[in-house]
């Protein structure tokens, strides 16, 4: 291959590597946040990333009315329009991801931490009468009212018998995380716009070249997901370091009991660590539609471990290691495809992981949101 | 309101008190006693592809829609031995694993190149040997990672898994993503034959390989291996302080772990006859967990439950096929936040010739 | 064999910026009760620490019986004779006390997994010896009555007595408490005076860490006392006490004014 094509390419592969690396860091952040601040793999946030996309989806169909049209007749806006749609669609992504974190955290994960309230009762409740109604009968509206009627006096029993005070063992954690990833997944393939197929979402920016660095056309939507998740990063880092709720954050990463005994309100700080962790989901979610298009019931699944990945390789529970991590796994993966072929791309970004961690057991960065507990 | 409720204790309390009373009733059997309990119930599980014949147990028993015993072989004993080797792993020594179905699929693969593939060696042969290989690549995997502090000996067991999965779907020698067919059955002998139609003779076969693990399994857990493993999984720094060589039980355990799990994989691959990537992905490492943590984990019988539960509750209720997954995810997240030390918990001492239900209900009335 | 089971010399511990021991030096005599006292903070603990090989000097060495430790993993200090409890209790809270001083006693047996499958007749005797050492102990520290419970549900005192029958279980010649003391009340701690000296009746070499006076002083042959990292006295309990920089770094120096 002639020196300047493979200088091409290897330019190429960086400038995608960091586009694609970005989304990976985006989702990176929600892990590496819930991780640094409660200490627990939240496997479910690739579903909340992956109702992003959807939020997303209706917000550019439904509320915008974007028509969805072909290849070379795309509905494209420029200037202020264009602006302001692309606002309205990361606003919905980012409020939908942000909600059904939140959500996520009250149903699945609080009760076990001993501290159930009523609105994951509520949520537990109706999900028991909607399964227990399936057992005798197979028809959604059906199930619905059945459900929403024995929903109340399920949910005062259900506060009764939570177990107050007492922390459940961390592997239950990770297991009612997979039940709920598994539940969302499925529900919106049931029951969402698209059920398990692949959709499309309407492309309203034109992927224009904007500008040429050493060879490789930089497209528009390339620079607009960098610049996305520096600036997001950015905020958070802002937010957790010069706020007084960023500082309840760090503090509770740190060491839960005594924030508390200091007045930190802690159920507030994990209220808005699982928040903020949506959001940057919801945040990846849009400028994924951005650059891919697409979307599907299960592209959680993929995008999840990639983004766990890239949240250890930054060194879990470190904002700037989720960063870092995203960008390394995406070129990484461009790379290792350019040298051994796309199908093995995924074995060579385990493979950097293994070897990063032999050699820094913490991750490049180490974990810094809290210390590193040995 | 208050009358919902007290049907609510009424029932709690009748859970616990059978489930709880059976513990106390088993201690106060005598060892005679024991065995011939334990006798009965190895036959009437043997006998287990007829129960769907019986009046009542039958009912609750069968699963309509497919073939029973089918559900019994290529399902629950898979999924019951699976959730014993995992047990070892995750359970007794408190390693997070997620990638365990990449020693299943090592053994599937084992068997499927010895008998198919490459060469033309019979079941048997390959059987040994995929369990030998197994446990090597669990030796592989584990000594550079197990100096890993838990939750990232997680992701990095989860991209094994996936790296099996990935090797085997782009390497031609293990067939890419066509797969390896024509894998040979276990040998026949006498009356029993393995063939194609009836499952029974591969469920006697599982049961046997189960029960065997089981013995073995039980005699480790109670030496010095098995304490060494809970004093890990309970406290490694301490352990370590107190003479336990950590690094060399957690290996142990690996090793074992990916043993029962290349058996598994090399009694599917002898039963069905064909495998590719796709029966190995991601999601299924997340099922063996869930049987271990559903059932109870550090504890065999729980993780047997687990199993049982696990592969054969989707079956039994195919009734609502499309909304089987939904279903199970909403279970699991159930099952965590009401009883998340699951179903069979692990007791320790005397508290298993207690009943526990005695102190519970002393304790909530 | 000499008169000196450990030798801790000169040895410094630094975390980043702070330093946790500045050349402390501790010499433990075969067969005494060496006390081990001073402020809260003052290093006491970390010494420990240290020996055990849960971390590694930064500067001087540690000798046991003669032989270098410090690069020793912790398993192995365990096996050459150095055992201790911890300041929190750290039991196997799923155990039974028989069980966890089991794991104690199992330190030094060599039996693994292809015994433990086989049941040979190497590894039945070793599991017999285990689980009779352990009841032997328990027995000792008189807490045989409640050996098949969980660790867990067990009272305070059987917990810190448990914790000693576990470390002793370990067939030491160094035993290590920390504040074994905490939490005990006036006949408790008598009780704990008459227990020590019994253990070093029986051979153990002592090296304890507690602030209550009436234990230390009652029991130890001589003190150490630490304070900010450094060694600031050493001698007979009676000298030690009315030592002024002791009673300096306990009380404060009284203002100039």
């Amino acid at each position: 291959m002639p020196d300047w094509l493979v200088i091409r390419t290897f330019w190429d592969l960086t400038v995608t590597g960091l586009a694609f690396g970005s989304i990976y860091s985006l989702i990176a952040l929600g892990y590496t946040l819930v991780y640094g601040v409660l200490r627990l793999i939240n496997f479910a946030h690739s579903e909340i990333f992956m109702v992003g996309t959807f939020g997303a989806l209706i917000a550019s169909t439904q509320v915008l009315q974007i028509p969805m049209l072909e290849s070379g007749n795309y509905p494209y806006r420029t200037g202020f329009t264009l602006i302001l749609f692309l606002l309205v669609i990361l606003i919905s992504a980012m409020l939908i991801s942000g909600l059904g974190a939140v959500a996520l955290e009250r149903v699945a994960y609080r009760p076990l931490r001993g501290n159930g309230e009523p609105f994951g009762a509520i949520v537990l409740a109706f999900l028991t009468a909607f399964v227990l109604s399936l057992l005798f009968v197979n028809n959604t509206k059906i199930n619905l009212v059945i459900a929403l009627v024995f929903t109340a006096p399920i949910s005062v029993g259900y506060l009764r018998i939570f177990r107050k005070g007492r922390q459940a063992p961390r592997l239950a954690f990770l297991i009612s995380a997979i039940g709920a990833s598994t539940a969302i997944a499925e529900a919106v393939a049931i029951w969402g716009p698209k059920g398990r197929e692949q959709y499309q979402t309407p492309r309203i920016l034109e992927k224009k070249t904007l500008f040429n660095l050493f060879g490789t056309d930089v497209r528009i939507d390339y620079v607009i997901v960098v610049a996305g998740a520096l600036l997001m990063m950015i905020s958070l880092t802002l937010f957790v370091n010069k706020t007084r709720l960023g500082r309840g954050v760090r503090a509770v990463a740190q060491d839960a009991e005594t924030a508390r005994i200091l007045g930190v309100n802690v159920d507030l700080v994990i209220l808005v660590t699982f928040a903020l962790g949506g959001v940057m989901a919801g945040g990846a979610a849009m400028l994924f539609t951005l650059v891919y298009d697409q979307s599907r019931f299960n592209i959680g699944f993929v995008l999840g471990v990639k983004g766990f990945t890239a949240a250890v390789l930054g060194g879990i529970g470190n904002l700037k290691g989720a960063l870092l991590g995203g960008f390394i796994l995406g070129l990484v993966e461009n790379y290792g495809s350019a040298i051994f072929g796309g199908q093995w791309k995924d074995v060579i970004a385990f493979m950097v992981l293994l070897i990063v961690l032999m050699f820094r057991p913490t991750g490049l960065l180490g974990e810094s949101l809290a210390r590193a507990r040995v | 309101m208050s009358s919902l409720l007290s049907v609510f204790t009424k029932f709690k309390v009748f859970f616990l008190d059978t489930f709880g009373g059976l513990s106390e009733k088993w201690y106060s059997l005598t060892k005679n006693q024991r065995y011939s309990a334990w006798g009965l119930v190895i036959v009437a599980v043997y006998l287990a592809p007829w129960w769907p014949k019986l009046p009542v147990i039958g009912w609750i028993v069968n699963t309509p829609g497919t073939n029973f015993e089918s559900v019994l072989t290529d399902q629950v004993l898979i999924y019951v031995m699976v959730a014993l080797g995992l047990n070892v792993v995750v359970g007794l020594a408190g390693l997070l694993d997620l990638g365990y179905v990449g020693f299943y699929a090592v053994g599937a693969y084992v068997t499927a190149v010895m008998t198919s593939q490459h060469w033309n060696l019979p079941w048997l042969v390959a059987l040994p040997v995929a369990v030998i290989v197994s446990m090597l690549f669990g030796l592989v995997l584990g000594t550079p990672t197990l100096r890993l502090r838990g939750d990232y000996l997680a992701i990095v067991t989860l991209g094994f898994g996936e790296i099996i999965r990935l090797s085997a779907k782009n390497l031609e020698w293990l067939g890419a993503s066509r797969g390896i067919s024509k894998i040979k059955h276990p040998p026949s002998f006498g009356p029993i034959k393995f063939g194609v139609l009836d499952a029974k003779p591969y469920y006697f076969l599982a049961l046997t390989f189960v029960l065997i693990v089981m013995f073995f399994l039980h005699r480790l857990e109670n030496s010095r291996v098995g304490r060494a493993w809970t004093a890990v999984r309970e406290d490694e720094d301490a352990a370590e302080l107190m003479g336990v060589n950590t690094y060399k039980f957690k290996l142990w355990a690996f090793a074992i772990g990916a043993g029962v799990g290349g058996l598994a994989g090399a009694q599917y691959a002898g039963k069905v006859s064909f495998i590719s990537p796709d029966n190995f992905p991601l999601q299924l490492s997340i099922l063996f967990l869930a049987c271990v943590v559903l059932g109870g984990s550090g504890n065999m019988y729980g993780a047997i439950v687990g199993g049982v539960m696990v592969a054969w509750l989707p079956e039994r209720f195919r009734n609502f096929t499309d909304k089987r997954v939904l279903v199970f995810g909403i279970a699991l997240v159930l099952v965590m936040v009401f009883r998340p030390e699951g179903l069979l918990p692990r007791r320790v001492g005397a508290e298993r010739r207690k009943s526990k239900a005695i102190d519970e209900i002393g304790a909530s009335s | 064999m000499s008169d000196v089971l450990l030798e801790f010399s000169n040895v410094t511990m630094q975390f980043g910026g702070v330093t946790a021991l500045s050349e402390v030096t501790i010499d433990v005599h075969r067969g005494e009760i060496l006390g081990l006292i001073g402020p809260n903070g003052a290093g006491k603990t970390t010494c420990f620490n240290v020996i055990t090989g849960v971390y590694s000097p930064t500067s001087g060495g540690v000798l046991f019986d003669g032989k270098d430790i410090t690069k020793l993993k912790r398993f192995q200090i365990t096996r050459s004779g150095i055992a201790r409890t911890f300041q929190n209790i750290r039991l196997f809270s799923q155990m039974t006390a028989l069980e966890n001083v089991m794991v104690g006693a199992d330190t030094h047996k060599s039996s693994s997994v292809p015994g433990a499958l086989l049941r040979t007749k190497h590894q039945r005797h070793e599991e017999k010896e285990s689980r009779d050492r352990a009841m032997e102990l328990l027995t000792f520290m008189g807490i045989a009555d409640r050996y098949d419970s969980a660790a867990r549900n067990l009272p305070y005192g059987y917990q810190r007595r448990l914790e000693i029958a576990r470390a002793l279980a370990t067939d030491p010649q160094l035993l290590c408490l920390d504040e074994p003391a905490a939490g005990f009340n006036p006949a408790e701690k008598q009780e704990l005076n008459e227990l020590i000296l019994k253990i070093r009746a029986k051979g153990y070499t002592v090296l304890l860490i507690e602030h209550d006076m009436s234990v230390v002083m009652n029991v130890s042959d001589r003190v150490v006392v630490l304070d900010f990292g450094r060694k600031i006295a050493e001698g007979l309990p009676a000298q030690v006490q009315i030592n002024p920089d002791v009673v300096a770094a306990y009380l404060g120096v009284p203002d100039a004014s």
